[in-house]
């Protein structure tokens, strides 16, 4: 570079050694910037990949609708209402939660039982996601909420749908409840929608085993969110799906009927279609508002529930287990047909009791019943006929015999927490006790005593098979969504004809003849007959001694010492439709109690029956013609 | 060589004067400021606005300022340093009394129509007074006392004002484009060294007077986690927009980050997080080593001129974009402090545009003029 003057040499030397050092310098700078850039961008590119969609994209579920049970006609058994509700998110609460939930407590009240419970919510879940404050508000209440929204901050209203049942205590067992969901069921439940605030799964009953079919399916809200948890767009929805209806077999006039009949008293009930296995009524009272559990059950009320000596917590159609005295007798006497045992002319002569070794067995009649040939072994129930029936039978008979009228298994019906009962035997004595049969214990075996357990439902079940002669089971779901059940196959039983015969002419003679032991409360209007076996089931030990001085009247007794009353029935006897069996607990005093409320039952169950209905006026061909025409 | 001195004793016409602007640069430039706005175009969510398009109209009469001062007489230049000074400083002076307060500081000045920022001009008009008192002195001059106290206080001053304001980021430049100059001209490293040392030991002293809001940002930058909702939150934002782009980035209008307000000032000072969010690394790496060439070609154009006035406004202006740079891209990446600098020729804003056009301008003037000889005694021609 030439230059003009000689003095800026020296500059000019200065300046590009300097220059040359700024260059320097200014690259090593870039360069920094670059490896900057290479840190955040490719090293820990991932990481901010990971929070820029935190931060940008939020997927919100939308609660589906839980699908509905309704009755065989219809008829809502468990729908859902609208529920206002307050949510929080802690995250949210620039104040924080106590002053927001301090803030929020002068709106609406909150006691503080409820503040320790949305704590304990709010510590248990992630701090972005929300936990529900007060919910079932009303309209007023969800208003002025809404009011001073611009106040409350990270709270949030919310207008969401909460199950109901209509029915409160009348269906308690069969459609269980929903409730707020465990920690335990988020572990078993991978099923996102588990984290919802306030969502309810079903705990118990059919909202239980059919929970999956009737949660439906979670919708996705995919929100565009600012850094304020603001939503910008909706970028997708899915809407997801509705929970599917679950139509039950369940007749709710006649559960309202069998529920009210049942009144105060600890008892369970079951009618059950002869032909189809459909569950028409299925009772257990007392029972208890699933509601409660719902909107979240007080302590008190729990309390009460637990400590009822009346049980109302237990289905016991389905897991109270009794022994089912008198009303196996049937099954005893078909088997022993079956097997060839005895015949339906077989008799013998009943002195009052049986000795067998040193033992003595009693029967319930005091003077005995003299002879007395099957027919009148089921008619009058008498014991030593059956003592010997057993001993001919054998344990071994009793056990198949009963198997295959439902006995010691489960009958399978769709809700959950059903017992299987037991029918004991010689496989079944050695693992349970460790001891080999006795000959005595058939004896009480064959009176349905003993180790003998069955359900109120297994006894049902038994009437509808000795009524029909099929491998009826029973079901209570008949349609889900739009897809009907299965309904197997009806095998027979493979009984000979004339032992059913034999023993459902026994079960006729029990409510239709003179002498027999439910006689006075029969079904006298004619085509509604119905037949049946009376039971009862000691809960207590009856000493020789008693027996001598004579057994001490139930009437007499504490309420829990009493014994338990059975009955098993089926009605028309002409052509069985409609198979009911009842146990009142301690319930054997008086006027058979069990056998009226049977016989009530049956008796509405078939004015039910449309093909039943009498017409007002008698159809015939002209009236028909001549009838106006349907509105 | 010989056309060169012909061409030096002559003073070129106009035509020939738009023949020598170095169109390469000017290409670089239109290359990179293309860049910004389809940032803006972008981070407003694909649209031309509110952002991209009058950043294309400024942009526009950016380039044609570029091209006017580029054909402007260096001696021109020269004449005007102390004139442009002066009213800089005057239009700083005034912004303190009666200047409108955007943003929570005095910065900008309405004078009609146009919005100045005097601060802006200044970073020009520095440089100018700086270059024309340094070009008519003699190496050894430079570092005597007397000589070096004019000069500090014609840094000084402008940059206390600035300080005033506040813009702690101006008034950093200010300082450093003052104190590269006296460097690059020669200062004694008998200066240099001991004052760096004292710079140093007056941090701590300094620090007391700080806004509370430049203490904040500082200890922020620090521990940007202590308070990831407020003041914290632009740094850790714009480390999430860049570094989700990972190495290619989300694509063109993709930036989740920019697009939904996460940035509070996404298309001003944080306009590149945009660029690294949607283009990732390649991007950045890309727009840096742009920014290189064009610093490359403004030093190589100060050592070629002839004049030491030329040189110091060429090395002057580039270094200005330098630091503009470096300041802006390092806040962004999270290395300093949040100070209220854009990066030239992407971030949205008109005074930053312009001046920065216009530090073009004056560079190229210097490229075109690079043979005229400047006595040291000279005022120029006016």
């Amino acid at each position: 570079m030439p230059l003009f003057d000689r003095k800026d040499k020296s500059r000019y030397a200065a300046f590009t050694r300097r220059s040359l050092m700024t260059g320097a310098a200014i690259g090593t700078v870039l360069g920094a910037l670059g490896v900057r850039l290479y840190q955040l961008q490719i090293l820990k590119g991932d990481e901010f990949r990971t929070k820029a969609e935190e931060n940008s994209v939020s997927a919100r579920l939308v609660a589906p609708l839980r699908g509905r049970i309704l009755d065989r006609f219809g008829v809502e058994l468990a729908n859902n209402r609208r529920n206002f509700r307050v949510l929080i998110i802690p995250e949210q609460a620039l104040g924080g939660v106590e002053a927001a939930l301090d803030t929020v407590g002068r709106i609406i009240l909150l006691t503080d039982r409820d503040r320790a419970r949305i704590l304990r919510d709010i510590a248990a879940n992630k701090k972005f996601m929300p936990s529900t404050v007060a919910e079932n508000l009303t309209w007023e209440e969800f208003a002025r909420i809404n009011l001073h929204l611009p106040y409350l901050s990270g709270i949030q209203p919310d207008a969401g749908e909460t199950r109901d049942y209509p029915f409160s205590d009348e269906l308690s067992h069969v459609l269980g409840y929903v409730a707020a969901v465990s920690v335990r069921d988020q572990e078993a439940d991978s099923d996102p929608v588990l984290e919802l605030p306030g969502f309810r799964i079903g705990k118990r009953g059919i909202e239980k085993s059919f929970d999956p079919e009737v949660r439906g399916t979670a919708g996705v809200s995919r929100v565009e969110v600012n850094a304020y948890g603001r939503v910008i767009r909706e970028l997708s929805r899915d809407p997801g799906a509705p929970g599917k209806d679950v139509w039950l077999t369940i007749d709710r006039e006649l559960q309202k009927f069998v529920v009210q009949r049942m009144g105060s008293e600890s008892c369970a009930c079951a009618v059950m279609d002869v032909a189809t296995g459909d569950v028409l009524a299925l009772a257990s009272t007392p029972g208890y508002d699933p509601n409660l559990f719902n909107v979240g059950i007080k302590p008190t009320e729990w309390r009460g529930l637990l400590n009822d000596d009346h049980h109302p917590l237990i289905d016991k159609a389905l897991s109270g287990l009794y022994p089912p005295g008198s009303t196996f007798k049937p099954a005893v006497a078909l088997s022993a047909l079956d097997a060839g045992a005895i015949t339906p002319q077989f008799s013998i002569f009943c002195s009052g009791s049986l000795a067998l070794g040193n033992h003595i067995f009693h029967c319930w009649k005091k003077g005995g019943h003299g002879h007395v040939d099957l027919h009148r072994g089921i008619v009058q129930s008498c014991d030593v006929f059956f003592y010997n029936v057993a001993r001919r039978l054998g344990i071994d008979g009793i056990e198949a015999g009963t198997h295959k009228l439902g006995f010691g298994k489960l009958t399978g019906i769709e809700i959950p927490g059903e017992r299987a009962g037991v029918i004991p035997g010689r496989a079944w004595k050695e693992a349970a006790y460790g001891a080999p049969w006795l000959e005595g214990e058939t004896l009480n075996a064959g009176i349905g005593q003993g180790y003998v357990l069955a359900t109120p439902l297994q006894l049902c079940t038994m009437a509808a098979r000795i009524a029909s002669g099929n491998a009826v089971s029973p079901r209570i779901v008949r349609v889900v969504g739009r897809s009907p059940q299965p309904r197997p196959e009806l095998a027979r039983l493979q009984f000979p004809e004339r032992a059913l015969a034999a023993v459902q002419a026994g079960m006729n003679g029990v409510t239709n003849e003179a002498g027999g032991t439910a006689y006075t409360w029969r079904i006298p209007d004619p085509g509604f007959e119905m037949a049946g076996k009376t039971g009862s089931a000691q809960v207590r030990k009856i000493s020789e001694a008693e027996h001598l001085a004579g057994v001490t009247k139930n009437e007499r007794l504490p309420w829990k010492l009493r014994d338990h009353a059975l009955f098993v029935a089926y009605a028309p006897v002409s052509a069985p439709r409609y198979a009911c069996s009842i146990v009142i607990e301690h319930g054997r005093i008086g006027q058979h109690p069990d056998v009226q409320m049977g016989r009530d039952i049956l008796l509405f169950a078939q004015q039910r029956d449309p093909l039943k209905l009498a017409p007002a006026y008698p159809v015939t061909a002209a009236s028909l013609a001549q009838a106006p025409p349907p509105a | 060589m010989s056309s060169h001195y012909a061409a030096a004793r002559r003073p070129l016409n106009w035509l020939e004067k738009l023949r020598e602007v170095n169109w390469r640069l000017v290409l670089l430039i239109t290359l990179i400021a293309s860049i910004g706005i389809a940032m803006q175009y972008s981070m407003a969510g694909g649209h031309l606005e509110p952002w991209a398009a009058p950043q294309m109209v400024r942009f526009a009469i950016g380039l044609l300022l570029l091209i006017a001062a580029a054909l402007v007489d260096i001696r021109v230049w020269l004449a005007l340093a102390y004139p442009a000074y002066l009213v800089s400083f005057l239009l700083l002076v005034a912004v303190e009394m009666v200047g409108h307060v955007g943003l929570g500081a005095q910065r900008w000045i309405e004078i009609g129509p146009i919005q100045i920022q005097p601060s802006e001009l200044m970073k020009i008009a520095l440089v100018l007074a700086l270059a024309r008192y340094l070009h008519g002195m003699a190496l050894e001059d430079i570092s005597k006392p007397h000589r070096l106290l004019v000069a500090l206080i014609m840094i000084a001053a402008p940059a206390v004002l600035v300080l005033k304001e506040p813009n702690l980021g101006t008034a950093t430049i200010l300082l450093a484009d003052g104190f590269s100059l006296l460097f690059l001209a020669g200062l004694s490293w008998w200066w240099i060294l001991p004052s760096f040392a004292g710079i140093i030991a007056a941090v701590p002293v300094g620090w007391h007077f700080l806004h509370d809001y430049q203490k904040r940002r500082v200890l922020t930058f620090l521990n940007p986690q202590s308070d990831a909702l407020g003041a914290g939150w632009n740094i850790s934002q714009a480390e999430i927009a860049m570094g989700s782009g990972g190495l290619t980035g989300k694509g063109f209008v993709q930036g989740t980050q920019s697009r939904l307000s996460f940035l509070p000032e996404k298309n001003t000072d944080f306009a590149i997080s945009a660029l690294g969010e949607e283009f990732g690394f390649a991007g950045c790496v890309a727009l840096l080593l742009l920014f290189a060439i064009v610093i490359g070609y403004g030093v190589r154009i100060a050592m070629a001129s002839r004049s030491q006035f030329g040189r110091l406004v060429a090395i002057g202006v580039t270094l200005n974009l330098f630091f503009y740079i470096m300041i802006n891209a390092a806040m962004v990446m999270g290395m300093i402090p949040v100070v209220g600098i854009p990066m030239p020729l992407i971030s949205y804003g008109g005074t930053a545009m312009l001046t920065v056009m216009f530090g073009f301008g004056l560079l190229m003037s210097v490229h075109v003029h690079r043979h005229v000889e400047l006595p040291r005694s000279s005022g120029g021609i006016i």
